[in-house]
């Protein structure tokens, strides 16, 4: 394989960095590897070729000219659709914005541009980051490369195919309840959701506002540090991100984790965990253990996961994220109306209510919908109590549990999903089946903690297999050490998927 | 109408909406400005664009604060936002921020003067804050524009107890709202602007022989002139006896819902909206992005401080300690500015009396011709007191310095200078004094006659005299003086 694609973006950009390759070239080499590769993976909505070019070639005259380009420089990445950009449209993979072209950028997007990466486009997703299979994209699905007849997971299931496929050094996802992690678990890639506030949600089309979060999607532990230093920090814009000034996650990376002490959440690892993965883990555990880290074990009864005898699979946490994302999305996304924002219909309406409800019944996807149905009833008048006021109490003691776990550890491991990537179509009919995907990612959002999921080896179908660390807020740098600890005793890092095997 | 057997007492309570004089928006940096051409102050915060986020203004939860202050209200050290989530094209995101149930400030009173001199205390339940939604612009046959000029504009929602039973209680109580927030500086409250808008709500408790009646609560919206108010007051109050007249036990609180009615301008009436079964699940909850409000004492008492004297305790002091009637005392303290005027000046050793007469004299006269406040026809506190002194000195007599006032507003020189350039000090030299006295008697000899002969002509032909000296005097001759010397002339 080409050797531009087989380098880190670090790697990538210190190369770029002592001239040994260009930018140009280093853009032009993903974007033949997009042309040849995408239109097996369909991880893009859009891919904005010269643009990218453009800007590659400033970051060479930049360089030529003896100026420092930036911690990212040069580095070919692709964004998640639902982060605006002043270039392109973001359609969030609606129908609704299919052609909706935002003023403004994102703010994660702008520090990435400002440290000097090359946006190559914006990768597809479920329909405004609802699902967990990127199969509710209004375009087509995103195929998993591992096996193109299987999902990448979701929603970010394009921007992890892309960085599965080599078809970017790195990229964005955004994560309201696993949609990072899990999809990087699916395609054998890693994928962090920082602490929620971290980076700056400015720019981010929302879903469920108290829970969203942008995150680095990478082929390895490194590149997602360098990320998440890029892309953190407070903003004057978004008064929920976090004042504090963020650490420099690279730079503490190789660390030794001696005497780190890692938690088992004894719930997580219940009769409900799939087998392969249990076994992934738990030889992690033992890679962990010899590197000097003790492990304790550790209980978070409000996100216990149960599996039934029909093997269906249940939690508290899952029943609160629903009720608490669906409130919020029921009203971030009354906006799109036909009026303001969105497809309108071409049908002749007799008044301003027909008008809304026809655009929207026609500008919005069945998923969608169902969410905003069931987030609308939740906050309605004699139901609220029952559900969004009870939900928001369950968050709290989820949120406690987390606390009271983090006084006798430093970080959680733990499955990132219950099973590996299913076969595109396997659960479109079944919803609730659908939502057990994120069963093991959702507290998580839900106590706004940071999480990463990195490769923790393959089935024996060879499938990757993901495994999840989670420490406390803020607590980005010991997160990612932690990763690195792993994969640097060899564990599982930039995966080969079977599509670039031949 | 009323008849002698029965007692009606409406029942009144009134939401005040204000919006407030900040710079800029509620959550956004574009201009709170009126009047500009449609959709010239949006940016995509304020209009809602996917992705974007609102930023608080703090400007404006301190405006709100000094409301909160200044009506005695509790107000809170931890307060947040919530959405109020409805459908209309004139709301981009088809949510409001507003305050659900923890609201900025609560539990005060406003206490209103009644022209029979009584003082009514009106509780006011809340006051929060939220942002004001766009216009729908009807001007055009085929379509309905929509501005958004004022969509983000930060909004005071002030909540009153239904504690008012009359037309003249509500109105009292309006004006002395508007007054307030102008005298905090918070709000321009210029009706034509829609800087103020009411929502009355109103019943009648009619007791006819031993029972008392109630009838259905009636919520009047969006009233944009004080006129419309007392209208709306006057016609519910008629409207709700007339209809309880014709079935007084079906029309009842007990029976009907309350109902939401608006306001026909052209006919004075008001006109029935929806009935509460049929109102909007407006479906709040919290606003996640944005953090809560956190007010700590020391923000709280740094507001505090900043609200100086209120209205109406300026009001009682002028009397008290400057001797002024209400009416004078009521017309110095309409706004902050002509108190502050009349405040510097006495400090400035002037005497409040002179300081009143000058204000409320030529200043009233001058301040209704240009239809501004007295404060700003242009008087500074300086011109004031030294105008003030010049009469008591004897320096000018009263129609001079009516002429010096008027010629102050146009030059901002000193009074002294200005009545000295324009020949208006008064003359104190005694053989110039004589002399004019002189002329006009020997001009004069019928009135003389008159005034020596006394009886019912005297008075008038002293007078003619005084009037000929004045004149002569081209108005600068002190009159007590002239007098005098008249006096002694015709013995």
């Amino acid at each position: 394989m080409d050797e531009i694609l087989s380098l880190s973006a670090l790697e990538l950009r210190d190369k770029i960095a002592a001239r040994e390759i260009s930018a140009v070239e280093a853009t032009q080499g993903y974007l033949d590897a997009i042309e040849k590769t995408e239109p097996q993976v369909g991880a893009f909505t859009q891919v904005l070729a010269e643009r990218a070019q453009e800007r590659a070639g400033e970051v060479d005259k930049r360089l030529a000219a003896g100026h420092d380009a930036g911690p990212l420089a040069g580095v070919p990445m692709a964004v998640k659709d639902n982060l605006a950009t002043p270039f392109g449209r973001t359609t969030c993979s609606s129908k609704m914005l299919a052609e909706f072209r935002a003023p403004y950028c994102a703010t994660a997007v702008e520090k990435l541009e400002a440290a000097g990466a090359v946006i190559l486009g914006k990768t597809n997703m479920d329909e405004f980051a609802m699902g967990s299979s990127t199969e509710t994209s209004h375009h087509a699905p995103t195929r998993n490369p591992w096996d193109t007849a299987r999902v990448p997971g979701g929603s970010s299931g394009g921007s992890a195919a892309a960085v599965a496929a080599r078809l970017c050094a790195a990229a964005l996802g955004s994560d309201t309840g696993g949609s990072i992690r899990q999809p990087a678990a699916l395609c054998g890639v890693v994928g962090f959701k920082p602490t929620y506030g971290r980076v700056s949600r400015f720019g981010l089309v929302a879903f469920g506002s108290s829970l969203d979060q942008i995150g680095p999607m990478t082929r390895d532990v490194s590149d997602c540090a360098l990320l998440t230093n890029v892309i953190s920090g407070h903003d004057p814009k978004d008064s929920t991100s976090v004042p504090a000034e963020p650490p420099d996650c690279l730079a503490e990376i190789d660390q030794p984790i001696e005497n780190l002490r890692i938690g088992l959440p004894a719930e997580f690892f219940s009769d409900a965990l799939d087998d392969e993965i249990n076994a992934s883990i738990r030889q992690a555990v033992e890679v962990y253990r010899s590197a000097g880290a003790r492990i304790v074990e550790v209980s978070l009864p409000h996100s216990r996961v149960d599996r039934d005898a029909d093997g269906k699979l249940s939690s508290y946490a899952v029943a609160c994220y629903y009720i608490v994302a669906m409130a919020e999305a029921s009203s971030n996304l009354a906006r799109y109306d036909g009026v303001h924002y969105g497809h309108r219909t071409a049908e002749k309406t007799s008044d301003i209510v027909e008008l809304y409800s026809r655009s929207r019944a026609e500008g919005f996807g069945e998923e969608v919908k169902r969410r905003i149905m069931l987030g609308t009833y939740t906050l309605s008048a004699g139901y609220y109590d029952a559900y969004y006021n009870k939900a928001m109490k369950v968050r709290r003691l989820i949120k406690n549990d987390f606390d009271a776990a983090f006084e006798s550890c430093d970080v959680l491991l733990c499955p990132t999903t219950p099973t590996t990537a299913f076969a595109l179509g396997e659960k479109t009919d079944d919803p609730l089946t659908m939502y057990m995907a994120d069963i093991y990612t959702i507290s998580v959002n839900l106590a706004g903690l940071p999480g990463i999921s990195i490769p923790a080896g393959l089935s024996k179908a060879g499938l990757p297999i993901g495994m999840q660390i989670v420490g406390p807020a803020l607590s980005e740098s010991a997160v990612l050490r932690v990763a690195r600890s792993y994969e640097a005793a060899g564990g599982a890092s930039r995966l080969m998927p079977q599509l670039l095997k031949g | 109408m009323i008849e002698t057997n029965e007692t009606v007492l409406p029942v009144i309570g009134l939401e005040i909406h204000v919006e407030l004089a900040t710079a800029t928006k509620m959550f956004c940096r574009c201009r709170n400005h009126f009047g500009d051409p449609p959709n010239t102050n949006v940016c995509p915060v304020c209009i809602g664009m996917p992705g974007v986020l609102p930023v608080m203004n703090a400007r404006a939860i301190e405006y709100a604060m000094k409301v909160g202050l200044a009506l005695d209200c509790s107000v809170s050290g931890f307060t947040k936002w919530d959405r109020k989530g409805y459908y209309y094209p004139d709301l981009p995101k088809n949510y409001q921020i507003s305050q659900y149930d923890l609201p900025l400030s609560a539990n005060g009173h406003l206490d209103v003067p009644l022209a029979d001199g009584s003082t009514k205390t009106i509780r006011v339940l809340r006051a929060h804050l939220e942002e004001d939604a766009g216009k729908n612009v009807h001007d055009n046959p085929a379509h309905t524009g929509v501005d958004l000029n004022r969509a983000g504009v930060p909004l005071l929602e002030i909540v009153s107890q239904p504690d008012m039973n009359s037309v003249e209680e509500v109105m009292t109580y309006a004006r002395a709202m508007q007054r307030l927030v102008r005298w905090l500086g918070v709000s321009e409250a210029n009706m034509q602007m829609g800087h103020m808008r009411f929502e009355p709500n109103i019943n009648l408790h009619v007791t006819s022989g031993p029972e008392t009646y109630k009838t259905p609560i009636c919520e009047v919206k969006n009233l944009n002139s004080f006129r419309a108010l007392e209208r709306t007051v006057a016609y519910e109050i008629d409207r709700q006896y007339a209809q309880w007249k014709q079935d007084p036990q079906g029309y009842s609180i007990d029976k009907l819902a309350k109902e939401n009615r608006g306001y026909d301008d052209a006919k004075g009436q008001t006109v029935f909206q929806r009935a509460k079964e049929e109102a909007h699940d407006y479906r709040y909850f919290p606003d996640p992005d944005l953090v809560p409000v956190v007010v700590d004492d020391a923000w709280c008492r740094r507001v505090a401080e900043s609200i100086g004297e209120l209205p109406l305790a300026r009001r009682g002091r002028y009397m008290s300690a400057y001797g002024l009637t209400f009416k004078d005392a009521d017309a110095l303290t309409q706004d902050a500015p002509t108190g502050d005027l009349l405040d510097a000046a006495v400090t400035a050793g002037a005497d409040a009396r002179r300081c009143v007469n000058l204000l409320l004299g030529r200043g009233a006269a001058v301040a209704n011709e240009r239809g501004c406040a007295i404060a700003e026809i242009g008087l500074s506190a300086t011109q004031l007191t030294e105008l003030a002194k010049m009469l008591d000195a004897g320096q000018v007599n009263a129609t001079a310095a009516g002429k010096v006032f008027d010629l102050m507003l146009k030059t901002d020189q000193a009074p002294g200078r200005i009545a000295e350039a324009e020949g208006l000090l008064a003359v104190t030299d005694t053989d110039q004094l004589a002399a004019w006295v002189d002329q006009a008697i020997a001009a004069n000899p019928q009135a003389v006659e008159d005034v020596k002969a006394g009886g019912k002509k005297q008075k008038r032909a002293f007078g003619f005299l005084m009037g000929q000296i004045m004149q002569a005097s081209g108005g600068s001759a002190p009159p007590a003086e002239v007098q005098k010397l008249l006096r002694d002339r015709l013995g």
